[in-house]
């Protein structure tokens, strides 16, 4: 049978085309084209209904309230990043336990997943008065952990999936040669987790972003991005409520886009694959 | 070295939902020492449970899987497998993929000659040039060349094959016959082969067994060695149509169609 030659490069990927051939090329005009028409379309709206700035900020409002509290958006960013970022690492730690133990164990997995099923079920809004009442002035924490609670559910379920649907051949041909089940795991089963698990991440770090703002909105004296958008709301500066909204828009995205650059290095393998 | 395969009295059954299900019972033949032994049967009837015994995979309920006079206990590294399904790890490139086993059974190699090694089996089996490709952007009949290159990388004295070839077409088939007769001549093993296609066992194997429906016995033995000769027209010729004629009434005795095998004498 004919040999399959490699797909046709995409136009972002190849590393031999210079700088400026890449911000030229589709992939990065076609998005910027479309992020002017929104903020023209969005300032226009605005200007047509003769909103004033306490009912609606238009984009043209943004960059005073940036260059007014850039500081404050540099602390309170980090914050926010932070917080997610370390509630997502907990959550990568602990679904990928949990996976393992749901993957490898039929038991465990029809003893837990209604239990998951269950708790990832409940609205997170809920958990936040709770978990700020069980730990009183521990911003940190609390954020931390609301972060991690929202996001480890797609992070386990993908890794138990990912486990359990490995077909017994894979496992056979390194069982077969006396190989551990470590060995198994490392050599096969992880990696053919992989991509399943990267899908679950890309969703898991909007979740745990949702979940760290969540809770900085809602406690008192808190700090980061969340805490910024409430003391814009507490002092009627809608301009500085906007800023937030978009500076956590360009926070997520550049989240999302770590991510998706990871699965890239560690994944990027499963791109071509026909299944 | 090569060893010889003994099954001795293996009698298998599986706890199912439904109770003990008895898949083989009381097998008994002998695979001579770098020798080749097809298996066939009708589906189902415990083919690739006896793979399983033989590598080790499974303990019989009752009997012994003997190599060389020792009972089988469990996995060694001196097996090499190849499924129906290639099995290969797609985040691999072709190489990497025929390197695996080198990885998992200790030996002394350096990381280039374990590349060497590879490179050498897989211009026997004529992929050369495609070591740095991934396996889907290989044709079938290709990813089953690397999945044979595979299960012999680390010189296994025994190579058990489930229906390798099940899945191809007729003709990539035919060509994989051959590479495997290339195989042999370069890389001692002893083989034992399980397959549903017929002239199959009779082009490759020195010996073909069949195997009654589940719970599997052995029903019939033939010696289908032909001489040593490895070309495709040995298929055409008086005695291998003969051959081939015994073995299909044997399949259908097998099946329980013993009326259709009497009315086609
Ligand atoms: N792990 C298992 N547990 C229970 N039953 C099994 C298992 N593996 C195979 N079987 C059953 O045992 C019988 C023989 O299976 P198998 O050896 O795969 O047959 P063959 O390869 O000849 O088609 C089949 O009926 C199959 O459903
Ligand atoms: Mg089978």
């Amino acid at each position: 049978m004919a040999y399959v030659p490699d797909p046709a490069p995409t136009p972002a990927a190849p590393s031999g085309t210079s700088f400026v051939q890449r911000l030229t090329s589709r992939a990065v005009l076609a998005p910027i084209a479309a992020i002017i028409v929104f903020l023209l379309f969005w300032e226009g709206l605005v200007w047509f209904n003769e909103w004033p700035n306490y009912i609606m900020a238009s984009p043209s409002d943004l960059p005073p309230a940036y260059s007014r509290y850039w500081e404050l958006f540099l602390v309170m960013g980090w914050q926010t990043l932070w917080r997610t970022v370390v509630g997502l690492l907990l959550a990568v730690v602990v679904g990928v336990i949990i996976g393992m133990i749901m993957g490898f164990s039929r038991t465990m997995r029809d003893a837990l997943y209604p239990l998951l099923v269950g708790f990832n079920a409940i609205p997170k809004a809920t958990l936040v008065p709770i978990v700020a009442l069980l730990f009183v002035g521990q911003h940190d924490f609390n954020t931390v952990l609301i972060a991690f609670l929202i996001s480890f559910f797609p992070i386990a379920v993908s890794i138990s999936i990912g486990l359990s649907t490995l077909e017994p051949e894979y496992r056979d041909i390194l069982r077969a040669l006396g190989a551990s089940q470590t060995t198994i795991f490392w050599k096969i089963a992880l990696p053919k987790t992989l991509p399943e698990f990267f899908g679950a991440l890309k969703v898991a770090v909007t979740l745990a972003f949702i979940g760290t703002n969540l809770m900085e909105i809602v406690s008192p004296h808190g700090r980061g991005l969340g805490a910024l958008f409430d003391s814009g709301k507490t002092n009627s500066d809608y301009p500085l409520m906007f800023a937030v909204l978009i500076a956590l828009a360009i926070l997520g995205i550049a989240l999302y886009y770590v991510v998706v650059a990871l699965e890239k290095i560690f994944a990027g393998w499963a791109e071509r694959a026909p299944s | 070295m090569t060893q010889t395969i003994e099954i001795s009295g293996v009698t298998h059954a599986y706890d199912t939902a439904s109770g003990k299900l008895p898949v083989l019972d009381n097998l008994d033949f002998i695979v001579p020492s770098a020798s080749f032994c097809a298996v066939v049967g009708p589906s189902g009837c415990g083919k690739s449970t006896l793979t399983k015994l033989v590598a080790g995979l499974l303990i019989p309920d009752q009997g012994k899987v003997l190599l060389d006079g020792r009972a089988v206990k469990g996995p060694r590294s001196t097996v090499g497998m190849a499924f129906q399904n290639p099995v290969l790890l797609e985040w691999r490139t072709i190489l990497d993929n025929v390197i695996l086993p080198l990885e998992i059974v200790p030996n002394k190699l350096t990381r280039s000659q374990k590349e060497d090694r590879a490179r050498e089996l897989l211009s026997l089996v004529g992929l050369e040039g495609f070591e740095t490709k991934r396996p889907s952007e290989l044709s079938g009949g290709m990813r089953q060349r690397a999945s044979l290159c595979r299960a012999i990388a680390h010189k296994p004295d025994i190579l058990i094959m489930d229906e390798p070839f099940g899945a191809l077409d007729a003709f990539t088939r035919e060509d994989l016959w051959q590479t495997m007769h290339r195989l042999r001549a370069e890389e001692p093993f002893t083989c034992m082969l399980i397959t549903h296609d017929l002239r199959e066992s009779i082009y490759l194997a020195d010996q073909t067994i069949v195997l009654s429906d589940r719970p599997a016995r052995v029903q019939h033995t033939m010696d289908t060695s032909m001489n040593g000769r490895t070309d495709l027209d040995v298929l055409y010729e008086q005695e291998a149509v003969e051959m081939l004629h015994v073995l299909r009434d044997q399949i259908k005795i097998a099946q329980g169609r013993a009326e259709d095998a009497q009315a086609a004498q």
